[in-house]
Formats: C-alpha cells, structure tokens, sequence
C-alpha cells in the first residue's frame, strides 16, 4: 500500500489512501439465479488485475455492480472511498465492451467513438471545443489510430476496434478502465500491442480490470490475477494463480486430468474448457 | 401544361398550401426520429407508441384537452404496460408490444364509436391531409418545432444512448433517463403525425426515412440532413401525385416514401443490391485489364 502511495495527482483526500477498486462482500441475484456470492476484492492503484471465470463465474456481473450499474443484494463497492456514484461523475471510470456487445455497423467514425469520452466535460448539448478535440487527437495518437480516425467503425480490425475504445477512456482522462475479454478476435501483433499500451497506462496511475479468456497472456500483462467462481477463490500472482490445481478450481477438475504435468499446457487446456469462442482461439492459436 | 404550371396550380388553393407545409413539417420531425429509431431497432415500439395514442387522443378530444397530452399519457401507459408484460411473465417482447399497442388502438376505436362528432375523429386513423384546418397547422407547427429542437439539441447524448448505453452510465449519464426523453419524444412526433397521415400511417414516416438515410451513409451527423430532406421531398411529392391522380393523399406520401426507399435499397452505391454488385464486377474489369 505505501509502495503506491506517493505518486498520486493531488486531490482533496490522497485517493491512495483508499483501494482503487474495494469490493466488499457482493452478491448478487438475477431472480432466482445467483450471479455473485460474497465476492470480495480489493485492487491498488496503477495495478493491471485480470479477472478469470468461466461464462456464467459472475465476470460481467462483477463489472456491473463496480459500475454502479447493479446494485447488490448485499455488501458494497467503493471506488477510491467512495460509492461508484462518485467516480462516475468524475469520468474517472473507462469502459471497453465486449466485442458482441458493440453494434459496429452503427454509423460513427473512429473520432466520433473517441469523442464520446469527452461527453462528461462538455456542456448541455455536447459540443466540442478546442480542448476536446485536442484531446481526442492525443488518444488516437496514442493508440496509433490516427489515420484511421474517420473509417467508419466497423471498417477496423479487431486489435483497431479494441484501440478505439482504450482511445476513448484516455479521452475521457479515466483514471481506472474495465475491459471485457479485450482479446478475444484479436490477432498476434495486435495484442502485443493492447499489452503494450494497457502497460503504459498503468505506468501513467490507471487502474486496470481485464477480464479474459485468454490464460497465456496473462503473466505478461498483468500485475495481479483473481480467480471468479461466483466468490473471490484466490488473488495473487498471476504464475501463482495459473497453476494447474488451482485453475481447476474456477474451471472444473477436467484440466488436471488432461494437462500432465508443465504448467503451460494447462493454462491451454483451460481456455477450452471454459467453452467460449475465444478459449478455444487462446488454445489453438497461441501454442509457441 | 408545363412543368412550372403543373407545380404552381395546386397552390392556388388554400388547403393545398396548408397541406403542404403540415406535411412537410411532421415529415422533417418524423425522419429526424427516425434515424435514431432504426439503428436502435425501434421500430415495433414506433408502431406501437404511434398506435397506442389513438384513445389518448378521442379522450382529449371528448373533454377538450390538447390531443398532445392525451397522447403522451397513453404513450407512458403503452410503454409501462409492455415493460411490465415483458418482465414479469413469459412473454417475450415482441408479442407483449402487439398485444399492448392493438389492444389500446382497439378501445380509440371503440371510444370513437361512442363519440358523437364521429366524422372529425376518422380522420385521426386515416389522417385529413387535405382538411387541415389553420389551428390544426399551429398545433402541428409548434408541437414539432419543440421536438425537433429537443432531438437536435440532445442529439450527441441521443446517439450515445443508441450506440452505447453502459458507457453512458459509466460517464454519469442516465440511459433511463434517456430512454424515456426519446420515447417522450416519440409520443410527441406521433401527435404531429397524425394530422396528415393518420395512426396507420404514422409508422412509415418513422422508419422509412432513417432507414433510406442508413442505406446511403456511413455517418450519423449525414443521416441526420439525408433523412428530413428526402422525406420532406418525398412528401410534398406525394401530395402532388395525390392532387392529380386523384388519390387518397396520406397513403400516396407513405407510398412515395416506399418507392424511394426501394431505389435506395437497389442503388445504394454503398449498401445498394445491385449497386455494389455494379461496383464488384467494375473492380473485377479493371482487375482483368491490370492484368
């Protein structure tokens, strides 16, 4: 904690003095299905988490209820201190949807997405000014999408429409950003690069959830990693967390049995497990 | 008779001219609407909303209210009573709008059935182009005034609403809030549609035009000019087919919306059927004579 708290902007109350992100106990239901089951979790700033789950493990609920946009049945989420309430007007929460989430035939060019991040400074009708648009060119600057700037959305490859929106919560200057499964559709060189940016961000102070499917990527980008079955089974180290005996426990026994005994081809084996498009990708695909 | 003349001879007469400009006028908010409408997939609740007014509208006539607010409260109660259908039984979204939307449309029919001046109220479901009184006009005119200028003032949050509603509450906005101002909105468009279309008809004015616009286009701040002027023009086009065919005039304006979107939907350079094949087999020449 101590460690963090120094190089923090300043702020009425040193924010480090509190987690970024502090779940407290969680759950949730949907009717009668039950998403979260007392899920705690606390994050420091400037830490890149992943967040792994099978479908179903209460990933997207997580994200919700850090949101503001569920409330709990029953404990609380604090961001910086504060309800999620707080952090929102601030624009200090970043959002980068799912890939099946987003309509990319929706008629808005790369900078209109990016601009979409500056909402919450401008005024009632969401003009640009000069300063917005300054800031927009800075983002896709930085996300290496400036000559792609005015192609229509879906006109992007996965990786450039990943880009985008890590682009607009730059805009938006967020100092903590949720991604869901940033990976997943994305080819090589291009999740070399995510890595490489999402690296930098968290070097800038930002705070970053990933949640993902893809296993190998995970030592490489992130800092911490949390295992989600419905409750917080473990959070450490990512080499810690990837076990083989310990992935069992959020995907099923079926991963010991087939992985031997490296500890890679576990995390392989696990992606498919989890039965999604992107597990399997994660385990055909990245096999050097 | 030449082409100038042929123009100019309708609007000799008075209800020609006020035909015109109400027409014009509910066709600019309507496709303005619509271009939202569409790409958030709409649609049915466009049908629904613009039919479900329909008993808003005989009881405001019956104790003298603004057919306005009769129609903003039983746009509220169509919308609620399909929330509810669908989120607390097993009935999936579309059949909770049918069974909600005809079901109000049928008791405005009944309530006109029960109401003495039974030839004023008719025309509300056929639309009374041709009979559009000067009070009718005013009412038109400011009703649309206020909700074209609402949709273009809020159009930045309008749109994020449509294309991303999570990002929106994550940057503090309410999409409910949101949701509710469009659909506000659209009971409003629908009350200034009535007037030349008719209930039936209001829907076609409320999908054609955006969905002609998204054909030709591939920027949202584009839809919003492609869409009023097509259907502007479209509308004071069918009025004169209807003028000289002798034609019943809300349905000739519907009818020459649907035309234009049908060579659109063929010739669209971009998303045209048969002009991006055009495109395709050009490439291919000239690919052939690279060669």
């Amino acid at each position: 904690m101590i460690a963090h708290a120094t190089p923090r902007p300043a702020t009425a109350e040193p924010a480090a003095l509190h987690p970024a992100i502090l779940v407290d106990n969680v759950t949730v239901h949907y009717g009668e299905v039950l998403a979260l089951d007392g899920a705690s979790l606390s994050l420091d700033h400037a830490r890149i988490c992943g967040l792994i789950g099978m479908n179903g493990s209460g990933k997207s609920t997580l994200f919700k209820a850090i949101m503001g946009m569920i409330k709990p049945d029953a404990g609380r989420v604090l961001i910086n201190g504060a309800p999620p309430a707080k952090a929102r007007k601030e624009g200090g929460i970043g959002y980068v949807p799912q890939s099946e989430d987003v309509d990319w035939q929706f008629p808005l060019s790369v900078r209109d997405v990016v601009m979409m991040g500056r909402y919450g400074h401008q005024g009632f009708t969401r003009r640009p000014s000069k300063a917005d648009r300054a800031a927009v060119d800075d983002a896709l600057e930085r996300v290496e999408l400036s000559e792609f700037a005015n192609r229509q959305i879906g006109q992007l490859s996965g990786g450039q429409k990943k880009r985008a929106f890590v682009a607009r919560g730059i805009a938006q200057g967020a100092t903590m950003m949720l991604l869901d499964e940033p990976f997943a559709g994305v080819d090589k060189r291009s999740e070399a690069t995510i890595t490489r940016l999402l690296r930098e961000l968290a070097s800038d102070g930002c705070t970053i959830l990933i949640s993902t499917h893809d296993l190998h990527a995970l030592p490489h980008l992130c800092d911490e990693a949390v295992l989600l079955m419905r409750k917080v089974l473990m959070h450490g180290d990512p080499e810690v967390v990837l076990q083989p005996e310990n992935l069992a426990m959020a995907f099923g026994l079926d991963v010991l049995n087939r992985s031997g005994a490296g500890h890679h081809p576990a995390a392989r084996h696990a992606g498919p497990s989890a039965g999604t498009a992107a597990g399997s990708s994660a385990g055909t695909e990245r096999r050097n | 008779m030449d082409l100038i003349s042929l123009l100019l001879e309708p609007l000799g007469y008075d209800f020609m001219v006020r035909a015109i400009l109400t027409t014009a006028l509910a066709a600019i908010v309507c496709a303005v609407l619509s271009c939202w409408l569409v790409l958030i997939g709409w649609s049915l609740m466009g049908d629904a909303v613009s039919h479900a007014v329909l008993p808003g509208v005989v009881l405001a006539y019956i104790v003298g209210a603004p057919f306005a607010l009769g129609a903003l409260v039983f746009a509220l109660i169509a919308v609620t009573l399909i929330g509810v259908v669908r989120n607390t039984s097993r009935v999936k979204e579309d059949a909770a709008i049918g069974i909600v939307f005809t079901s109000l449309f049928a008791l405005g029919l009944v309530l006109i059935s029960v109401t003495p001046s039974q030839t004023d109220l008719n025309h509300i479901i056929f639309g009374n182009l041709l009979g559009v009184s000067i009070p009718d006009l005013i009412q038109v005119l400011v009703l649309g005034v206020v909700a074209f200028a609402i949709l273009i003032l809020k159009r930045r949050d309008l749109t994020l609403y449509a294309f991303d509603p999570t990002h929106a509450h994550a940057i503090g906005l309410s999409p409910k809030r949101l949701g509710a101002l469009l659909l506000g909105l659209l009971a409003l468009t629908s009350v200034v549609a009535l007037q030349t279309v008719g209930v039936v008809l209001v829907v076609a004015m409320l999908i054609i035009p955006g969905a002609t616009a998204y054909l030709l286009t591939d920027r949202f701040s584009r839809m919003l000019v492609i869409a009023p002027v097509i259907s502007a023009t479209c509308s004071i086009a069918g009025i004169y087919f209807s003028y000289y065919l002798d034609t019943a005039s809300g349905a000739m304006v519907v009818l020459t919306q649907g035309a234009v979107f049908a060579v659109v939907y063929l010739f669209s350079p971009r998303q045209g059927l048969i002009g991006t094949r055009l495109a395709k087999a050009r490439r291919r020449k000239a690919a052939a004579l690279a060669v």
